[in-house]
């Protein structure tokens, strides 16, 4: 087995053993949008009309939860020294990470997003988009928010810090999936605001982990 | 010249007389600037309150320009390794949050008048909101990580994702709002705006960047004061 193929299943073993998986997430985006007709109202007409963007920021959020987890274990207990002296560079390391991020997180809350979406309202024939979206937008947050996770290890316990440092970063994939699923909900030319979210989405797996590569060697160093 | 600064004892001496020449530089043309906008006659529709607009843009302006300081300066302390540009770096960033919140806050005094609302999600008024929150991002993670090479390094290196995401947002937030609103309501500006309003819009710029650039250095040199104080103070501790 590779060398990559190793960290990604410690990684995958790692997200189910620390946090329970998708678990943690999928109950964090459930919440959400259990509270959202709490505060909004129960009228339908009301819910269905903030339906799609609310469960793509909740997802966009859920997205955010596990970052705490992803660098700082491996500094605390040492693994992330012996990654830095191991055969991948520590950019590809921080990639694994955050594609074993989107595999247990991402997916399973583009799975739940058309769901929640249908449950608060929204019309039907929007949930393709919700998981099209949900599964574009996912891979983009997991490589925006492993870089802001790369950055705040250097700080222990920054938590929340990460949410801060993240959500500003990720504004263009939040705008370019909700307005894929609005567009695609009413009908309306939906290909540019997908594929601009397929960019970013892309452009975020490229470029990020060389931030990550730094902002790790930065903490250890 | 810029390489010539990068000893900070020369950036020290050069410093010493450029900051108070670039302030009395921007104290002038900001009166400047303010006499010509008053003198300037009231909008035929916006009123007198087009006059927020000599302050607004100016620090609209200065923001971005300090987002590009930040951005630069972390470019060149990262890839150079030099100290002083780190100390140029966490100078103007405090200063960018100061002027991108001076561009809402006269931004948001201007649309209560005119467009009936403190706030609405407008592009620019977005993108500088969103440009407010890299500055606040920027400074939690300095203050956040205790050791200060490390905060430095860290923080270079989002002041980089920042400056490679800024037009990415920009774009964004730009499509965003053309698809959600008609452009009627906020006419551009731009090339149809009259001499007499664009003259003071000019002149105050220039000052406001002069402000920026006086203040940056003095923020600079404090903290090249400070950084030798911490020297000093650990060593007295050491030899004692």
């Amino acid at each position: 087995m590779s060398a990559a193929g190793t960290l990604l299943a410690r990684e995958l073993r790692l997200v189910f053993a620390r946090g329970g998986g998708p678990l943690l997430a999928l109950g964090f985006f459930a919440c959400v949008a259990a509270v959202l007709p709490l505060a909004v109202g129960p009228a339908p007409g009301k819910l269905a009309l903030v339906a799609q963007g609310a469960a793509w920021t909740a997802l966009a959020l859920s997205m955010l939860l596990g970052l705490d987890r992803l660098f700082e274990p491996d500094l605390d207990d040492g693994a992330l020294d012996l990654l830095a002296l191991g055969p991948l560079p520590l950019a590809f390391v921080g990639a694994i990470k955050c594609l074993a991020q989107w595999l247990v997180n991402g997916a399973p809350l583009a799975l739940a997003a058309p769901i929640v979406e249908v449950a608060l309202g929204g019309p039907p024939r929007a949930a393709p988009m919700m998981l099209a979206a949900g599964a574009l937008g996912s891979l983009a947050f997991a490589f925006v928010g492993g870089t802001g996770a790369a950055l705040v290890v250097a700080a222990r316990r920054g938590g929340l810090l990460i949410a801060v440092i993240v959500i500003p970063l990720i504004v263009p994939p939040v705008i370019f999936g909700g307005v894929a699923i609005d567009a695609y909900a009413s009908g309306q030319p939906w290909a540019p605001a997908l594929a601009l979210l397929g960019a970013y989405a892309l452009a975020a797996v490229a470029l990020s982990p060389l931030a990550m590569g730094a902002a790790c060697r930065n903490a250890l160093g | 010249m810029i390489s010539a600064l990068v000893n900070p004892l020369r950036f020290m001496a050069f410093s010493r007389w450029a900051a108070p020449a670039l302030g009395a530089l921007a104290a002038a043309l900001i009166v400047v600037g303010i006499a010509l906008g008053a003198a300037a006659p009231p909008d035929y529709q916006q009123g007198e309150t087009v006059r927020i607009m000599f302050v607004h843009v100016p620090a609209a302006w200065t923001a971005m320009f300090a987002y590009a300081a930040l951005g630069s300066a972390s470019f060149v302390f990262l890839v150079f390794r030099v100290a002083l540009a780190d100390a140029a770096a966490r100078a103007a960033a405090p200063l960018g949050a100061g002027f991108t919140l001076m561009a809402l806050i006269t931004g948001s005094l201007w649309g209560r008048p005119m467009w009936g609302a403190w706030w609405v999600w407008d592009a620019r008024l977005t993108s500088v909101l969103v440009l407010f929150l890299l500055f606040v991002g920027y400074l939690a993670l300095r203050a956040a990580i205790e050791e200060e090479q490390r905060a430095a390094r860290a923080g270079a290196i989002l002041a980089l994702v920042g400056l490679v995401n800024l037009p990415v947002i920009k774009f964004s937030v730009d499509w965003w709002n053309t698809l959600h609103q008609g452009e009627s309501i906020f006419r551009a500006g731009g090339p149809t705006i009259a001499a007499v309003y664009l003259w003071p819009l000019f002149v105050m710029g220039a000052g406001f960047l002069a402000a920026f650039g006086a203040l940056w250095l003095v923020r600079i040199r404090a903290e090249v004061w400070r950084r030798r104080a911490a020297g000093l103070a650990l060593q007295a501790a050491a030899d004692a």
